[in-house]
């Protein structure tokens, strides 16, 4: 006897109580037996006969008939995601006989790897006899004609006609098209099981993923009489499979190769969006990966090389990688100033080396010890003065500042058509509170319109910020799905239209604030400078430096003694023309220092390559 | 031989009863996976592991089960969060959890974790249970059950519920409140319809309406109980199974494993069947019976239902008479996880009764 309760409880009492109850249960289980036993009467006695009949009859064998997968293009046709026929070696053991004999034979005449016999092995175990099982994929031409004149040998050996995914640009479109792979038990619990049989691959990740019902299509069906061993007699009916829809992305596959050139071996992102409509037209992520090897599953080794790599190939930095934004929102912050009152275009302040708030004496340092002297609005944009900054943003106030920056859709997801976008942060009072129970700190603010500290956005945050400037408040939804075929009339993409409209109170803001921007690139003390050499067109844009790594009040930064992976990252935001934009971009070279000398370069070559041909 | 089964707090009728139906699970993989050798080595071997594993459990002295009852209980409670909230981030199914070297999945501990729970609960308690009793207990019942409901696995929250709810029966809860509860639980079903998920859905559709799905669902039980009903009563005969020879039965190794025995075997093979399974469940019930305390007792009747539970659903659904829910046949269908749980259950009904025998002493 356990417990200290045990004095309270009448043994005995409760012994018969449970007795009655396991005998109740006991019923139950009797009754619930006896459902069963009536259950199988009928079927196998009382109903027997029909279901002899049905059996006997039953030499009609349902067998799915996989849709073809839809393509996807590029903006201009070209073909980026395709299907390539190809013939696979298959066997269905039980009608083969001897394997291992029946696999010795087929060397003589295929090429058969040790590897390949392995991967059959694998796939049969756990898998019924009768069931064909690919041993080799890929035959050549050549290889499937000399099987066909020896097939007579073969028995429950066939050939069989599939189609393989192929993208043939590779490690361009990766983060953009993602890729298809083999579908695991986790994958099929998403989809409908009935429409998958008979497909083996399907989106993992990126556009494909995404448009997965799209591409998919719906899977037909075929009877065939089989007679008694099995053997497809003639066949039935049929219901054809519905191929899945093709796509015609916004994406531009000039563009999308000009970044990457562009982009050379650094690391980082390109997002660049058409600002009229959302369209993105280059989405790169870099280091990228080809995406082909996952088609057919990739090897344990392969696929810890890429995952293990310290520069994260597999990660999508364009909608994943959430980054300081640096000097690029202070256009925002200048915004928020303004319809604030805090400041006026004209307004002139002289903004030294470093900036205080009363009665704090912390210093918060210019990325340029000297200052910039006495400045407008429109010089502190161009030249990228951090004190005119503080000094606004410590006016403004983060409750200001904040709403303003959400407004440009910074601090939640764009709704982007590819699984897994970050949402970024905008820092606030409240949030602090929740996050770290703290209150907030005006030293924050400085620092928060500065796009430092708490602040992150991901380069297609930054990409759709800068058209919403271009577009002068009209926001587009950033896009990269353009129509379906066949859909009818191209669809547009007005799913979850995420267009909204910024309404400031003196629309005369917009012209302030380009004009500042374009001052970036044509002002002699531009920050934007090194790019204005033989413009074409006119270009509004904005650099930035993201900091890394927190450097304290008094450190100094020296790119030339630091590590390489505690560089600051280099950004440039902009579009063009001024009069009417059809491009908006997003640079981030990660640890490329300052934004005007690597990022910038970039984009005017982006801009270019646009432009010249638009 | 006796005193070495009885050393090794082994049941000669319940291990009979195991190995019986373990070897019948062997014969019929080998038909259904169509003279697949490899697939009976594999099982064959999952099956001694889960042999070994019960034998160890059956020398566990009950009163350390009762001990660490709830410290197992709630880990596992905890797992199943987080499982369901690390898993929240993809669309479909989360169960398993992943720490590094080993994947498994919590929910099927749960089987067992629950009924050891809630006996624990009311082992020192006053029975019949007060009211505040059974509202506590009913809530560790729901708990998991929403979770593993949530995750989505309909099969398993059925088995766990029936096991927690078993005990709070067997504990003495009145009638009243039974019948209550029941007209609740009825009155919440379209509650439940629409917390389902599209394809559980889709599932209850398919089986009010087989035909309505030629190749998902409803093909599998169209093409079920033509197998079950042309064995007849003599069966077709090991290896000479039309339906399953031909590939007419879909997941005939796993899941739908009964309707190759009933096709093969015929009425008089199920009969025997059936009466290994009751003999099982008799045995256990008469462990329950025979139990030294109150926790013990619970723990071996709710055991023993689970066991009960298992064989009642696979049967049903792949007669038709239940909707299709993925329930295994226990000791017979292909995989792993659910045997290991049940053979662990088997170990605690056998340590329970040895310590029966040494208290009787």
């Amino acid at each position: 006897m356990r417990g200290v309760h045990s004095d309270f409880k009448d043994i005995n009492q409760e012994q018969a109580l449970f007795a009655a109850r396991l005998l109740v249960l006991l019923v139950v289980v009797a009754t619930m037996t006896g459902l069963l036993v009536w259950r199988m009467i009928d079927l196998q006695v009382i109903d027997s006969a029909r279901y002899s009949e049905l059996a006997k009859n039953n030499r009609v064998r349902i067998s799915p008939l996989p849709p073809p997968r839809g393509l996807i293009y590029d903006r201009n046709g070209a073909l980026i995601a395709e299907n390539l026929p190809s013939f696979s070696l298959e066997i269905t053991p039980s009608l083969a006989g001897n394997l291992g004999n029946t696999i010795q034979r087929l060397r003589k005449i295929i090429d058969i790897s040790e590897e390949d016999i392995q991967k059959f092995n694998k796939l049969q175990r756990g898998r019924s006899s009768h069931r064909s099982t690919p041993l080799v994929v890929g035959l050549s031409e050549t290889q499937v004609a000399k099987f066909h004149v020896n097939r007579r040998e073969f028995p429950g050996v066939t050939i069989q006609a599939r189609t393989r995914r192929n993208y043939p640009y590779g490690a361009v479109f990766s983060h953009v098209l993602g890729h298809v792979g083999r579908i695991n038990t986790r994958d099929l619990e998403r989809v409908d099981r009935a429409n998958y049989r008979g497909t083996a691959r399907l989106g993992k990740t990126g556009i494909e993923r995404y448009y997965e019902e799209d591409l998919h299509g719906v899977t037909g069906f075929r009877s065939d009489e089989v007679n008694a061993q099995g053997k497809v007699i003639r066949a039935l009916s049929q219901q054809p499979p519905s191929s899945g829809k093709s796509l015609i992305l916004t994406i531009d596959l000039k563009l999308q190769q000009t970044a990457i050139e562009a982009m050379g071996d650094n690391t980082g992102a390109v997002v660049a969006i058409d600002p009229e409509n959302g369209e993105i037209l280059a989405l790169v992520s870099l280091p990228s990966f080809d995406p082909n090897p996952f088609i057919n599953g990739i090897s344990s080794r392969d696929y810890a090389l890429l995952r293990d790599n310290d520069q994260r190939p597999l990660f999508n930095r364009a909608v994943q990688g959430q980054y300081p934004p640096g000097s690029t929102i202070k256009m925002l912050t200048a915004l928020a100033g303004l319809e604030a009152g805090t400041t006026t275009a004209t307004k002139r302040m002289y903004a030294a080396g470093y900036y205080q708030i009363p009665n704090d004496p912390r210093k918060y340092r210019d990325w340029n010890r000297g200052g910039h002297g006495w400045v407008d609005l429109t010089d502190a944009i161009a030249r990228s003065s951090d004190v005119y900054f503080y000094d606004l943003a410590y006016k403004t106030g983060i409750d200001r500042l904040a709403p303003m920056f959400r407004r440009f859709g910074l601090g939640s997801k764009t709704g982007v058509d590819l699984p897994g976008e970050a949402a970024g942060l905008v820092p606030s009072r409240a949030w602090k509170k929740k996050r770290y129970g703290k209150r907030w700190f005006p030293g924050e603010t400085l620092i928060s319109a500065i796009g430092q500290g708490y602040m992150l956005s991901t380069p297609l945050q930054l990409a759709r910020m800068t058209a919403c400037i271009a577009m002068k408040g009209d926001c587009p939804q950033p896009h990269l799905l353009r129509s379906r075929i066949p859909g009818g009339p191209a669809t547009r993409f007005i799913e979850n239209s995420g267009d909204k409209e910024i309404e400031l109170a003196n629309p005369l803001h917009w012209e302030q604030i380009i004009d500042a921007m374009e001052k970036v690139v044509t002002d002699p003390q531009g920050t934007g400078r090194r790019i204005k050499q033989g413009l074409k067109w006119r270009i509004a844009g904005k650099t930035g430096t993201s900091q890394v790594f927190g450097l304290k009040e008094d450190q100094e930064y020296d790119a030339a003694t630091l590590q390489r992976h505690l560089r600051d990252h280099a950004l440039f935001v902009g579009f063009a023309p001024i009069e009417k934009p059809s491009i908006a971009l997003a640079v981030i070279v990660e640890h490329g220092g300052h934004g005007g000398v690597t990022a910038a370069p970039i984009a005017r070559k982006i801009i270019d390559s646009w432009l010249e041909r638009h | 031989m006796q005193s070495l089964l009885y050393r090794l707090n082994l049941d000669p009728v319940l291990l009979t009863a195991i190995l019986g139906l373990g070897l019948c699970g062997m014969l019929l993989l080998y038909s259904a996976s169509g003279g697949n050798m490899d697939i009976v080595t594999r099982q064959g071997i999952r099956f001694g592991m889960a042999l070994l594993l019960m034998m160890a459990v059956a020398m566990l002295p009950p009163p350390v089960l009762y001990q660490w009852t709830p410290f197992v209980f709630f880990s596992i409670a905890l797992m199943l969060l987080v499982v369901l909230v690390v898993g929240s981030s993809g669309k479909g199914a989360q169960r398993w959890l992943d720490i590094g070297i080993l994947r498994f999945q919590p929910s099927e501990m749960m089987k067992i974790a629950m009924p050891m729970m809630i006996s624990f609960y009311f082992a020192e308690r006053r029975l019949p249970p007060n009211f505040r009793d059974v509202v506590i207990a009913l809530l560790l019942v729901l708990g998991p059950t929403t979770i593993i409901f949530l995750q989505p696995d309909l099969g398993t929250a059925l088995l766990i519920s029936t096991a927690g709810l078993t005990v709070i029966f067997l504990a003495g809860i009145r009638w009243r409140t039974i019948i209550l509860t029941l007209l609740g639980a009825i009155a919440a079903l379209p509650v439940l319809w629409h917390f389902m998920h599209e394809y559980q859905r889709r599932r209850v559709e398919t089986f009010m309406n087989p035909e309505s799905d030629p190749l998902g669902a409803g093909y599998h039980i169209i093409q079920s109980k033509i197998a079950l009903g042309s064995g007849a009563i003599y069966g077709k005969g090991w290896l000479n199974g039309t339906q399953t020879q031909l590939d007419f039965l879909p997941e005939q190794t796993t899941d739908f494993i009964f309707a190759v025995f009933g096709e093969e075997f015929g009425l008089w093979g199920v009969l025997l069947l059936f009466a290994l399974y009751l003999l099982i469940v008799l045995r256990g019930f008469y462990i329950a019976w025979n139990a030294q305390d109150t926790y013990a007792r619970l723990l071996a009747a709710s055991i023993t239902m689970i066991f009960f539970t298992y064989f009642f659903v696979n049967v049903g659904m792949v007669s038709g008479l239940l909707p299709v829910v993925g329930v295994p046949l226990p000791l017979i269908s292909y995989g792993g996880s659910s045997m290991v749980t049940i053979m662990v259950g088997f170990g605690i009904l056998m340590a329970i009764n040895s310590e029966k025998r040494l208290l009787s002493k």
